[in-house]
């Protein structure tokens, strides 16, 4: 008896805990913007990762929730989950409610066929944002996406332009396997192929700042020589950037070692608009803009998957108003 | 000569034997692979500090937040006979907490980034306490009552500063993280030095080595002579919250950034490990600080001698792996007793051959 | 004669780490014998079945087994060539069935037969009349049960030597009786049987021949019939009996005259029913009844050892509550719990440690014992009870029974205790130690302690209690004192019905 009514305690204790946690993933679940849709608003259904997946994300469900307001004549019910299947579920919901258009940065690529069907069957058109899903063509609008191996080449391009007698590469790695990781290497492997650049490490740090700074110390306890550190994000550039700083090596602007990152972080922008790091790839969450154009006419899409224009920023020439735009977080 | 052979096998070193040996043999294969990795450099960092540098300096930093975890979980270890799986995330949301308190105050000065401090310490202790409550009253065992933290902790983490990976960036911040002007040893390993001695001092001025061991060696026993092992495994959890308080403030300030997601990801596994190499029992009881302080340097040693290696740092957890299943069948009983059997066969032999000589 | 051996070990050797525990030590069992294993704790027994189970390996030394000589590698092998054991601790399962209990690690094939297994182990258990169920979990049963399961384990084993090792700490007379009409049983058929105790009258009751052991040395093979019960302890002991029976003679155990101690009215706890007691300054008093009486659940209570649910306590006069261990231990009473391995020590600590533990519990947690002073406490009590062991670090768990039960007696004697409630100080442990308990007891009456002191041997209470509680059904049904203090009143009063 007495262990029992322990259980039932801990289970109401799980139970709460369990219950707050879910709260911030998807307590917003299908609110609905305004709350009476008359005939000229767009039933809008929006299936996306939750903000707390990342900063991306969070300026990403920001640009959504701003653009398609009711303000700019929308009915907007939003879902977020990290979970394919409970994504799959809510989109299911959005095609029974009856909106008009669904949008989807879907969890995984694969699993999506029917729900997609039978949103094309119920005459609810469809665009793909942020992330492909493996399906025919014919059943969506538009994929609206970021180019990650854009975003490399861009980042190379740039780092060829700066005309280094020689470069020795320190090349941190997201998570393996993540588009962004795939993209970003990209280009740069290119290069090490072609001899052009050398590689003095490529390690992964899985998206991890402390990570990052292990790495870049391990080097430089190695007496190894490099001149530039490519960091697949904000995060692991700032780690890789504690190393140097603890060990004496100037970088950024005038320093000894080209630092470059990822994201737009508005903290990374302020430090290349300092000097401290000498480039930042943006991988840019606005994708909702172009999707209301489509939206309401005011373009038309020229093919089915619509590459989101990604900028390079450099440390000579960024300035305040850039990271007030692009830079995302606080 | 005799007895104090013995005595390393049995006696006071005994249990530190696996932990000194892997320290060994990691030194040997890395003077054996490159003699000079473990040269000391003296250099001027960025801020103008004079700073020690190399492969050493970076294993014993790098181990900082281990070696804290995993001196907290000892105790925790050993009193519930179980571990604590929440140890990464609640350090995460620590961290956050600090930060927070950080950002909210219009300057960053010596009392603000104590007042910050303390306000994680109290969090991560609350948390403890929680996770104390759940094991010690509700007699949840230790890894099931801590998998729901572990599970949400990231979470909680998440909503105290948002999505994004705030930063703060002062002197003071850095001095923590990263080095103090004019003492040229890394802070972080001094703060262990001082958690280590803090710890001593633990059980010197109060009996709470004593009362962990018996309660969890024996806790009917240990009930029936009045101690109170409510209060005593609730007092594990509420320590190790302290620690993890260090351990989330270190890893925050190493960077001046909280990245909820990744701030000391995976370390609950290190730390449980570190407490493993350092010979303590993970079924609870007797148990030596000191064991897991070195465990924690153990790993570290080895992924700092893997990545000098240039080996993929995908790679490296299935190395780690590897040398952990080693020290570890190695330490355990059945092995430990097949040794000092043949032991015990070679030194009667050796005596056997002595009383034939004198014949 | 010599065609009747069934088993043989010869000069057999074994050391531990600063320890000789066996120094060739011969041992020779017939067939159709009951053998009586006796000595002293520490004398070697316990090691010496050991080696002929399997679990240990002897240093030097042979066995043979019906003429062949063999060697013994592990518990399993020893199984294999026919000898089975049933230990002093229940070794079995308790989450398993008794069928699974045993049939266990002796599976006939790779699937397990849950049906055939119930039906075989029921109809073994109906034939020794034990009175479990084949699938009923074990850990239901009673201790006494579940002995009597492991002994029938080993007789459906068919084993040639059968093994056991102190089968009757824990069960009542009845119970023993069968246990012998079983042990008589097998005995006709032709097993070997090692019979280890330390009841003495058993052994007398069974036992064909007797071997002692002394200190890890033979002290001698004799027949039962041919060695008086006296001579027999005084080759356990190596010492005459005088004392023995000096202690028994010292008849001034009257100590009415001091003031009253301790009193409970209306106590009960979670597993005692509600009941008054009281004890005076300086007195002995027992709690006596058969096992599961509730005379171990009464003194819980006074301890607040289990949860407290009632009744009203007063020491020297003054109410006070007692309801968890702490309170008894502030209140000065001192309890040694009846199961010394779950209850009482603390294994892997040292001697120190488990001496200087409940009272470090009474300093509180702010006030250590420095280790200077612990390491005082700590020779004083080894040096005054006569502890046996390699130093004052030494793991307390690899001491034998008799010196941890020392260990223990230490850490409350360490307390300077007012009452002292002992449980079963005495189970267990050898005839010496249990002399010098009782001993122990008598002084501390003299000194003004108050005791209560629980032993399965009405002799040893009658020996040194002034006042018997008697209890049965969880009730107490008597109180005997003065010239009612005799054996045959004792039984009278536990097995009821007119006084």
């Amino acid at each position: 008896m007495k262990r029992f009514k322990a259980l039932v305690l801990a289970a109401t204790l799980v139970a709460s805990m369990a219950l707050t946690a879910c709260g911030s993933g998807s307590g917003e679940t299908a609110s609905t913007a305004s709350s009476s849709p008359s005939s000229g608003t767009i039933k809008v259904g929006v299936v996306n990762n939750p903000p707390s997946e990342s900063g991306y994300r969070e300026a990403n469900v920001k640009d959504m929730e701003a653009v398609f307001s009711a303000a700019n004549g929308y009915d907007l019910k939003t879902f977020y989950s990290l979970k394919n299947d409970e994504q799959l579920q809510a989109a299911q919901g959005f095609i029974t409610e009856g909106v008009d258009y669904l949008l989807i940065s879907a969890a995984e690529t694969t699993g999506w066929d029917e729900v997609l069907r039978k949103a094309q069957e119920a005459g609810i058109k469809v665009y793909l944002f942020d992330r492909m899903i493996d399906v025919d063509e014919s059943l969506y609008e538009a994929a609206v996406v970021s180019d990650m191996a854009k975003e490399g080449e861009t980042a190379v391009n740039w780092l060829l332009g700066q005309d280094l007698s020689e470069y020795n590469v320190i090349h941190i790695q997201g998570a393996m396997g993540s588009d962004a990781q795939i993209g970003r290497t990209g280009a740069l492997d290119e290069q090490f192929a072609s001899g052009k650049m050398n590689k003095v490490v490529q390690q992964t740090a899985t998206w991890d700042e402390a990570e990052a700074k292990k790495i870049v110390e391990s080097v430089i306890n190695s007496g190894e020589d490099f001149n530039v550190i490519y960091a697949e994000n904000d995060g692991m550039a700032k780690g890789a950037v504690a190393a140097l700083d603890e060990a004496g090596i100037t970088h950024g602007v005038d320093g000894k070692v080209i630092v470059m990152g990822f994201d737009c972080n508005k903290w990374a922008l302020r430090e290349l608009l300092a000097g401290a790091w000498n480039y930042d790839g943006q991988c840019s969450p606005f994708q909702a803009q172009i999707i209301s154009d489509l939206i309401k006419g005011n373009t038309t899409a020229s093919s089915k998957k619509i590459i989101n224009q990604e900028k390079g920023f450099d440390a000579k020439t960024i300035t305040q108003a850039d990271i007030d735009t692009y830079g995302l977080g606080e | 000569m005799k007895n104090q052979t013995k005595k390393v096998f049995s006696g006071g070193l005994g249990q530190l034997t696996i932990p000194l040996v892997a320290i060994a043999l990691l030194v040997i294969f890395n003077l054996f692979r490159d003699p000079s990795f473990f040269s000391i450099g003296i250099m001027h960092n960025n801020d103008g500090n004079i700073v020690l540098s190399g492969n050493l300096i970076s294993i014993i930093n790098g181990a900082s937040e281990l070696a804290i975890l995993a001196m907290g979980m000892t105790l925790v270890t050993a009193a519930c006979g179980g571990q604590d799986i929440s140890v990464g995330a609640a350090a995460a949301i620590a961290g956050s907490v600090f930060v927070k308190i950080l950002k909210s105050m219009p300057s960053i000065t010596g009392g603000t980034v104590v007042l910050a401090f303390i306000s994680a310490c109290i969090v991560a202790m609350l948390f403890g306490t929680f996770n104390g409550t759940l094991v010690a009253v509700f007699k949840i065992q230790p890894m099931i009552a801590t998998l729901i933290l572990y599970t949400c902790g990231r979470s909680i983490a998440y909503w105290i500063n948002g999505g994004a990976t705030p930063t703060v960036s002062s002197p003071i911040i850095s001095g923590i993280g990263s080095f103090i002007p004019g003492i040229p040893i890394p802070t972080p390993v001094l703060i262990v030095v001082l958690a280590a001695i803090l710890f001593r001092l633990l059980f010197h001025f109060t009996s709470l080595e004593l009362f962990t061991q018996s309660v969890g060696i024996n806790g009917s026993a240990a009930r029936l002579n009045g101690i109170n092992s409510t209060f005593i495994k609730l007092l594990s959890f509420i320590i190790l919250g302290i620690c993890v308080a260090i351990a989330g403030t270190i890893g925050v300030s190493r960077l001046g950034l909280i990245n909820h997601e990744t701030l000391l990801l995976d370390v609950e596994m290190d730390t449980i490990l570190a407490v493993a190499i350092g010979g303590n029992n993970l079924g609870g009881g007797k148990f030596k600080i000191g064991g897991s302080i070195l465990g924690a340097y153990v790993i570290q040693m080895l992924t700092i001698t893997l990545y000098a290696m240039k080996v993929s740092s995908t790679d490296v957890k299935a190395y780690k792996a590897i040398v952990i299943i080693l020290l570890v069948v190695i330490g355990s009983p059945v092995v430990k007793a097949r040794v000092s059997k043949l032991m015990s066969q070679l030194r009667t032999a050796k005596a056997e051959n002595l009383t034939k000589g004198a014949q | 004669m010599q065609d009747n051996c069934l088993l043989q070990m010869r000069g057999i050797e074994k050391n531990f780490p600063g320890v000789r525990a066996l120094g060739g030590v011969d041992f020779t069992l017939r067939k159709g014998e009951i053998h009586a294993l006796m000595g002293e704790n520490g004398a070697g027994k316990s090691t010496l079945i050991k080696i002929l189970t399997g679990v240990y390996q002897m240093d030097g030394g042979e066995i043979s087994l019906e003429g062949n000589k063999v060697s013994i590698r592990s518990p399993q092998d020893a199984q294999m060539k026919g000898i089975s054991t049933v230990y002093q601790e229940i070794t079995l399962c308790p989450n398993l069935t008794v069928a699974e209990n045993m049939y266990i690690g002796r599976e006939d094939s790779a699937w397990v037969k849950h049906k055939e297994y119930e039906k075989r182990a029921g109809a073994i258990l109906d034939s020794l009349g034990i009175p479990a169920r084949s699938s009923q979990q074990l850990g239901d049963c009673s201790l006494a049960v579940q002995q009597m399961v492991a002994i029938a384990r080993a007789v459906d084993m068919k084993c040639k030597v059968l093994i056991l090792d102190e089968p009757t700490s824990s069960l009542d007379d009845k119970e023993v009786n069968m246990l012998f009409d079983l042990m008589k049983d097998l005995k006709s058929q032709g097993v070997g049987i090692i019979f280890v105790t330390h009841f003495l009258e058993q052994v007398y009751e069974v036992s064909d021949r007797i071997t002692v052991l002394r200190n890890g040395e033979l002290v001698g093979e004799y027949l039962t019939e041919e060695l008086p019960q006296v001579e027999l302890v005084a080759k356990m002991i190596g010492k005459e009996l005088d004392e023995l029976s000096a202690l028994s003679e010292s008849e001034d155990k009257d100590h009415e005259a001091g003031e009253v101690f301790y009193e409970a009215k209306n106590l009960s706890s979670s597993d005692a029913l509600p009941f008054d007691f009281s004890i005076r300054k300086g007195e002995v008093n027992g709690f006596t009844g058969l096992l599961g009486s509730g005379r171990s659940e009464s003194v819980r209570a006074i301890f607040g050892a289990d949860k407290v649910s009632g009744g009203t306590i007063k020491i020297k006069g003054d109410p006070v509550k007692i309801t968890k261990p702490i309170d008894a231990m502030k209140n000065g009473i001192g309890y040694l719990a009846e199961d010394r391995k779950r209850d009482g020590i603390i294994a892997e600590l040292s001697v120190r440690e488990n001496i200087i533990l409940a009272l470090q519990v009474m300093n509180g947690f702010f006030k250590p014992i420095r280790r200077s002073e612990a390491e005082a406490f700590a020779d004083e009590y080894i040096k005054v009870l006569n502890i046996k062991t390699a130093s004052r670090e030494t793991p307390v768990g690899s001491l034998s029974g008799g010196n941890q039960q020392k260990v223990i007696l230490a850490r409350w004697l360490l307390t300077h205790p007012d009452y002292l409630i002992l449980d079963e100080p005495t189970r267990g442990i050898d005839v010496g130690t249990k002399l010098e308990i009782q001993k122990l007891v008598l002084k501390l009456a003299e000194e003004g302690v108050s005791v209560t002191f629980i032993s399965s041997e009405v002799e040893e209470m009658l020996r040194t209690c002034s006042r018997l509680i008697v209890m049965r059904d969880r009730h107490i049904v008597g109180e005997l004192k003065g010239k009612d203090l005799n054996q045959a009143q004792v039984m009278k009063t536990i097995a009821g019905g007119e006084s």
